[in-house]
């Protein structure tokens, strides 16, 4: 009974985070920043920064995550960080001969005030970044926001810092990508490639964070998003932004800087939100959805219907990050189960009303938080208040499911404790079906785990 | 083979062991060159893994999110009873918190917390942001203290302020304000605290028991399986046992100082450590012959059993090569008997935080053309395991996949383990583990070993 120490009452905490259902900024942009090829983020600040972040992402992809960090010192710290990060560009551009650096900031720098931007500039006007190479950069204080806020700001910043309007247009769609996992980047690609849309795709860690066994350790592996095309998004007919709170804000900056119309979608996961987004790329393309898609979308369907009697009315708990619960309950809802439950420790006003229309008609008394005290502490008190056959979330979820022995579907970042959720897509039809078999198999276990001898059967 | 190079400035950090004479003037305890992919942690990592087996305490880390997100149950430090210490707790620092302080939100905290969980103690981690923001967290501890009754205790852990060694210094300094201020009663002369042991699986559970057996009391474990009270009369001990020397050499040299307490710096991993381990206690407590005599006993008796167990294995892994690179160097040693112990031998071997005496002892103990290494990095190590044509990496959690990339064995001899890997019981685990890695079937699918590319 590890998590014994949670009491049943709730009450109201101010100034209080306990097992927190986020993490800091500086971590999402390394994860973006990794989906460029030949691509080395750079976290500016402590030593200690740098060393979770690739701690975190190397426990969940199981690959090498290159980083370098700017090793802040005291002196630093009181001066001022820019000779670190100046020599940190020459020593990195020496050594590691990345095509891009991505730079991003942390509470430290923030705090004392370094301008990255102005920073990059003079490595630059010093001749420490070499012909045809990039440093981009991005603010990632560790005290705004989440590690989705930090995802988006260096989705941005790529977007702002790359794109180029050359006035020629391309018959190409930008896909702003999400927080999604390498195989769910994968999957959009495929789907575009199946309807025969040319896209952009970025950030795009497949390939990266997936990477084969070849024998050697590669520094930059073959994916990720090229700089030309990067710097043709500029000139793309349009973008999909997928997920207000992680991808919208880079297609935004296209808009802005580049002038390419965009909508936003949310993540293609379950059936409701591959449908809208396929419809959106359909129809940005000129072109037809074709059969095999439609089939793709039928089995699905037919999976739903075939196994809707077990899914119906289970009471499900979930958390993660805002982009990925949205469609994720919709999807729950359309299984017609019922999300009693759902916490997400990043902040923002959309989340909550994206939410309440999803839920208004089905579950209306939902308890939703996110943002400051949306912790998992509070969902396990929640939980213990009114019990739930299902949980969702990542890996940590697993201290709540087996204290109050619910079957427990591991979903959303990190995951240190399975594999898989880098390989096979959560997104589109297929990803779908995955989550679908994934929550009927836990369920299906619990079932047989706990039937009496005589209502044992093989047949469900 | 491709040429992978060696980041400029960190020549000084490499060494290649050729001959006697070359003297080794390795750069070490250094804050690691702007731009590498090091592999080292900070200063609030340092004090937080210390601190963190404490089991009856509070942990609360006063800063932005990440900071107590990332060390969430960060090891598998087990306790016999209250698992306080495997929650999360954080202040999570806004905006507006770092441009007015967080002194306010931090008292609120601790006041919210004491009252409903009743802690033995509190653990209050100041990480980067509150060195500049400059928040009193002395100040803050000192007035809950008063208004709860229960020892608050400032760990000045800001990330910057140095290497993850300050952060264990930190961590000594914290613990130093517990040490004393318990009732010494009852502790008899036979008596030890065992330091620097975190209870990865057990261990320290292992331990402890090989020093009951010798008829030698526990008065503390610091801090594997830690208890507050415990540690509050650890100054009642006779001698201070200390294993991770990175980590609380500190702490025993201070408890030294004021209390006369004695110290011995031992290793727990591998049969020559563990046993010596034992004897050098023993052998301090000469007054006692029946201590030395049942140190004899357990360690011939664990020994006869062990050894025919290891032959196996050793047919095996004869003439295998590892390269380690760890987090302490101390260890380093142990894993190099350890693995000669088999037949294997060392090509690298790192560490993190070593210092000159450290690598000074490494190249004493290894073979020609070993390379022994400071704050290494991806890089290099990859380099070194290729051209040094390593079959097993030894290393903590990024150099695991960098192994596998490479297409050879591993063993985390760092924190993510889930089987002790201390004390005799601890050897066989250890060598089963290598085993089973070295030895397995899927290397043969690796390009690099010859299967398909």
């Amino acid at each position: 009974m590890l998590l014994r120490h949670t009491k049943t009452e709730v009450m109201e905490r101010e100034a209080l985070t306990i097992n927190p259902a986020k993490t800091c900024q500086p971590i999402g942009a390394m994860y973006a920043a990794l989906g460029i090829h030949g691509c080395l983020p750079h976290s500016h600040g402590s030593q200690g920064c740098c060393s979770y972040h690739r701690s975190t992402l190397t426990r969940h992809y199981k690959e090498p995550v290159m980083a370098a960090t700017s090793s802040f010192t005291e002196g630093a710290s009181v001066f001022g960080g820019q000779a670190n990060l100046v020599s940190a560009i020459d020593n990195i551009f020496t050594v590691y001969e990345p095509d891009v650096i991505a730079v991003h900031s942390t509470c430290l720098s923030e705090t004392i005030g370094d301008d990255l931007k102005q920073i990059s500039t003079k490595a630059k006007d010093d001749g420490k970044v070499p012909e045809g190479k990039y440093v981009i950069h991005a603010a990632t204080p560790s005290f705004v926001g989440s590690h989705v806020t930090g995802y988006a700001n260096m989705v941005q910043a790529m977007a702002e810092q790359f794109a180029e309007s050359t006035g020629n247009k391309l018959d190409q769609i930008n896909i702003v990508a999400g927080w999604m996992e390498p195989a769910d980047m994968r999957e959009i690609k495929r789907l575009a490639k199946e309807i025969g849309v040319k896209i952009q795709l970025f950030p795009d860690t497949s390939d990266v964070l997936d990477a084969p066994q070849i024998g050697k350790h590669v520094f930059y592996p073959k994916g990720g998003i090229s700089i030309p095309d990067l710097k043709s998004t500029g000139d793309s007919k349009y973008s999909i932004g997928l997920g207000c709170f992680s991808g919208e804000p880079g297609a935004i900056a296209l808009e802005k800087t580049c002038k390419v119309p965009f909508q936003t979608e949310d993540l293609p996961i379950g059936l409701r939100a591959t449908d809208r987004f396929l419809t959106a790329l359909a129809k940005a393309a000129g072109v037809k959805i074709p059969d095999s898609i439609t089939d793709e979308r039928g089995r699905l369907v037919d999976v739903m219907t075939d196994m809707e009697q077990y899914f119906d009315g289970k009471k499900v708990a979930l958390f993660g990050d805002p982009d990925q619960l949205i469609p994720l309950t919709e999807f729950l809802v359309d299984l017609n189960m019922k999300p009693v439950h759902i916490v997400s420790g990043t902040p923002g006003k959309r989340f909550e009303q994206r939410m309440q229309a999803i839920l208004s008609e089905t579950v209306p008394d939902a308890n939703i938080k996110n943002g400051p005290q949306a912790d998992m502490y509070l969902l396990h008190q929640w939980i213990k208040n009114e019990p739930v056959d299902l949980l969702i979330g990542n890996t940590y979820g697993k201290y709540i499911a087996r204290d109050e022995d619910i079957p427990f579907v591991r979903f959303g970042f990190p995951i240190l404790d399975r594999i898989g959720h880098s390989y096979f897509p959560s997104a589109g039809y297929m990803g779908g079906l995955r989550l679908a078999e994934k929550i009927l198999g836990v369920l299906m276990d619990r079932q047989d785990r706990d039937a009496p001898e005589e209502s044992f059967e093989l047949v469900m | 083979m491709e040429k992978i190079g060696i980041l400029e400035g960190r020549e000084k950090q490499v060494y290649e062991k050729k001959g006697d004479s070359a003297a080794i003037d390795i750069k070490c305890e250094t804050t690691s060159l702007s731009g590498s992919v090091s592999q080292r942690a900070c200063v609030f990592c340092g004090s937080r893994v210390v601190l963190y087996p404490v089991a009856d305490a509070l942990h609360v880390v006063h800063g932005p999110i990440g900071c107590a997100a990332y060390t969430w149950d960060i090891r598998g430090a087990v306790s016999s009873g209250p698992e306080l210490h495997r929650l999360s707790f954080s202040t999570d620092l806004k905006e507006m918190d770092v441009i007015y302080g967080g002194e306010k939100k931090l008292h609120q905290s601790l006041t919210e917390l004491i009252a409903q969980y009743q802690p033995k103690a509190a653990f209050i981690y100041s990480t980067c942001i509150i060195g500049l923001i400059g928040d009193d967290i002395d100040a803050v501890c000192k007035k809950v203290s008063q208004e709860t009754g229960i020892p608050v205790l400032p760990v000045h852990s800001e990330g910057f302020k140095g290497t993850k060694k300050d952060g264990y210094k930190a961590a000594c300094d914290s613990l130093m304000k517990l040490v004393g201020t318990g009732s010494t009663e009852g502790i008899g002369k036979y008596s030890i605290n065992i330091l620097g042991e975190f209870n990865l699986a057990g261990e320290a559970w292992i331990i402890k028991k090989y020093y009951e057996e010798m008829g030698i009391e526990v008065v503390a474990t610091m801090t594997g399986d830690g208890r507050v009270d415990d540690i509050r009369r650890s100054h009642g001990a006779s001698l201070n046992i200390v294993q991770c020397s990175g980590s609380m050499v500190k702490l025993a040299k201070m408890m030294e100082e004021k209390y006369g307490i004695p110290y011995l710096r031992v290793s727990y991993f591998g049969i020559e450590d563990m046993s010596m381990a034992l004897y050098d206690v023993a052998k301090h407590f000469s007054d006692n012959p029946a201590i030395l005599d049942a140190a004899k006993k357990l360690v011939n008796r664990e020994v006869s059993e062990l050894y025919p167990r290891l032959q196996h294995f050793r047919q095996a892994l004869e003439g295998k090569k590892a390269a380690i690179y760890v987090g302490g160097a101390f260890k380093a040693f142990s894993l190099i008997k350890a693995l000669n112990s088999v037949g294997m031998s060392v090509v690298l071997a790192g560490s993190q935080t070593g210092n000159k005496d450290d690598y000074e002892g490494l190249k004493e103990m290894c073979e020609e053309g070993t390379v022994i290494v400071d704050d290494s990095n991806p890089v290099e190590l990859s380099k070194f395991v290729l051209e040094k044509e390593a079959d097993l990496l030894i290393g903590g959690v990024k150099e695991r996949p960098i192994a596998y990339k490479l297409g050879i064995g591993f063993c985390d001899h760092n924190h993510e383990r889930k089987i002790p890997l201390a004390g005799f019981v601890g050897m066989y685990n250890f060598i089963l583990e290598v085993y089973n890695s070295v030895m397995s079937p899927v290397w043969q699918f690796a390009p690099r070993k010859g299967g398909l590319s």
